[in-house]
């Protein structure tokens, strides 16, 4: 249906706009309210090098506090890489290296006294395969905690208790605290990385794929639970699922790959950065088109 | 309409040369099983008959006397052994593991491949095949010759022979640890050392402890290294430090090649007692290393 409507607007009248100004006509109808909190991320044409290889080039986007950014695309246009140059998980790589800026509150991440394991504890991350420690339940939440410095038993267990309620999933684990995280299903587990992750009260949760190995029950609570969660934290997710940036997101940015002829490398780029109700309903670009349409990807 | 359609479904195995040759390869599996269970069983079975006899006839007697002076009496015991053995392989356990631990950790998690770290890797392959008997002899002419006999100079020789064994299966089992936990913890703004203490070392502690474990009781049944090194005594000696000490291990080479009857029985004793220290080791290990797993 989708396609009938938005095909015979873009394709008939694009060839006629002179290169460039397509974006001219287009009713921008985005809220105010979306539009007025405080940039988090300014990203100025960051690229991401592994070795020689250019994964990502020339992205520029601002990402906004008590949002939920997604990130779509096809797979290899430099989604993930892009997500993990924002808590500098790329310093672990041996030659992995970002260009170009990326400002989190003005100040530059990759500044040179900046510390990435002060950036991870402000910037949380969700990673696509659910990672708990071969610890406890309890453990696993209090890990963040106590490397933070907090030593009581009775401070942790505040934390605990409010973490895994915020992550819903108190009622289902209470009673087994102390039993291995392990043992819990797939499900769960991403919903205690969750808890780990907010336990140590970052600004931004970073989430990379994380229902990707999950069913769809399981991604409609961990949805519904970043629904809840927007309200005390930024959150950026990179989906390989359309309905699920709908869904759930305020903003969407379109990634794809393009061919260097030069040396037949791939190197992903942003398309297309908008409002998630405009991106899907009216994109700008012919190439998020097409992807959300179903045409390509 | 369809060919055979009235016959009988026929869900039965079919004979074919496949499942001829899966037999034949179990078969020669179970041969192979039992080719390694005979000696391991005969070693056992020989050790247990000619040593339980021994060891029983002067039952406390002969974990507590001391070694007899003259070999040719028959009787106990193997107290100052065994107390010479638990120090210079525990003393080879204090220097070997926490050693080999560091530097496994620092092969793996900060050497990378630098020059430097794959010279000591290198090295470590070297150490792993050098002869028992060299590291005596090594160890004799660096410190038993300027400080004398003791079980400390056993427990020298003894931690070369274990440091290169830990190093390398501890650096395996750093190896098999999932980089996804490492990437968790660097993800709640963990720092690398912390990383590497809280989460890395804890993950592959059972593996890292399994290897200590070997090379500690490889350790125990040494006999040559301590040849050189740890002298000869008949009376108890708890200094770990000064004064000659003997081992289960010199026992039972020294009593073994005697002529007389009673020093030979002694040998067997001695044996069936270092297989039992051994064995004993390993459980209290095993059961250490279970307190950490968690319930599922």
């Amino acid at each position: 249906m989708r396609v009938e409507t938005i095909t015979p607007t873009t394709s008939t009248n694009r060839p006629n706009l002179p290169a460039g100004s397509s974006k001219i006509h287009i009713e921008r109808r985005s809220s105010p309210a979306l539009d007025d909190t405080p940039v988090v991320f300014d990203v100025e044409d960051a690229e991401v090098f592994y070795g020689d290889f250019r994964a990502v080039r020339g992205v520029s986007m601002k990402i906004q506090k008590n949002q939920i950014t997604a990130f779509i695309g096809p797979s290899g246009c430099g989604k993930t890489t892009m997500l993990r140059t924002f808590n500098r998980m790329h310093d672990v790589i041996p030659g992995a290296r970002v260009g170009g800026k990326i400002r989190y509150h003005g100040v530059d991440l990759y500044g040179p006294d900046v510390s990435a394991t002060e950036v991870r504890r402000r910037i949380g991350m969700v990673f696509q395969k659910p990672n708990p420690f071969p610890k406890s339940i309890y453990d696993n939440i209090a890990f963040g905690p106590r490397v933070n410095g907090v030593r009581s038993k009775a401070d942790l267990d505040v934390i605990v208790e409010k973490s895994l309620r915020a992550a819903a999933l108190w009622d289902e684990v209470k009673d087994r605290l102390r039993n291995s995280a392990l043992g819990m299903s797939g499900g769960q587990q991403q919903r205690l990385c969750i808890a780990r992750t907010i336990a140590v009260e970052p600004e931004v949760v970073l989430m990379d794929e994380p229902c990707s190995a999950l069913d769809p029950i399981a991604t409609a609570r961990i949805e519904e639970l970043m629904r809840e969660l927007k309200s005390r934290f930024t959150i950026v997710i990179v989906t390989h699922n359309m309905q699920q940036a709908a869904r759930c997101s305020d903003r969407t940015a379109f990634f794809t790959a393009e061919l260097d002829s030069k040396n037949d490398q791939r190197t992903g780029v942003l398309v297309e950065y908008d409002i998630t109700s405009k991106m899907f309903s009216n994109p700008a670009d012919e190439r998020t088109e097409n992807y959300i349409t179903g045409r390509f990807g | 309409m369809i060919a055979g359609a009235n016959l009988p479904l026929d869900l039965r195995r079919k004979r074919s040369w496949r499942s001829t040759k899966s037999t034949l390869m179990t078969l020669l599996m179970g041969a192979a099983v039992v080719a390694v269970v005979i000696p391991l069983a005969a070693v056992l079975w020989s050790v247990i008959s000619r040593g339980a006899g021994v060891m029983f006839k002067d039952f406390p007697a002969f974990f507590t006397a001391e070694v007899p002076l003259i070999s040719r009496k028959a009787g106990p015991g193997m107290g100052p052994a065994i107390v010479g053995t638990l120090l210079s392989t525990g003393g080879a356990t204090l220097i070997a593991v926490p050693l080999g631990i560091l530097g496994a950790v620092f092969l793996h998690e900060y050497g990378g491949g630098s020059k430097f770290a794959k010279l000591v890797r290198f090295m470590t392959t070297v150490m792993t095949g050098v002869p028992s008997i060299v590291m005596g002899l090594f160890v004799y002419l660096t410190w038993t010759l300027r400080f004398g006999y003791s079980a400390f100079g056993g427990a020298l020789a003894l931690a070369c022979l274990m440091l290169p064994v830990v190093i390398s299966s501890t650096e395996q089992m750093l190896k098999l640890v999932p980089s996804n936990l490492r990437e968790a913890a660097y993800a709640l703004g963990t720092s690398k050392s912390r990383t590497i203490l809280t989460v890395v070392l804890p993950a592959a502690l059972p593996g890292i402890v399994s290897g200590a474990l070997l090379a500690i009781a490889r350790a125990a049944g040494e006999t040559a290294p301590l040849l050189f090194a740890v002298g000869a005594a008949h009376a108890y000696n708890p200094h770990l430090f000064t004064e000659a000490n003997t081992a289960l291990s010199l026992q039972i080479f020294g009593n073994a090649t005697s002529s007389f009857v009673a020093a030979q029985d002694r040998a067997w004793g001695a044996a069936l007692t270092l297989m039992t220290l051994t064995f004993m080791l390993t459980l209290v290990a095993r059961i250490f290393t279970a307190r950490f797993a968690l319930k599922r």
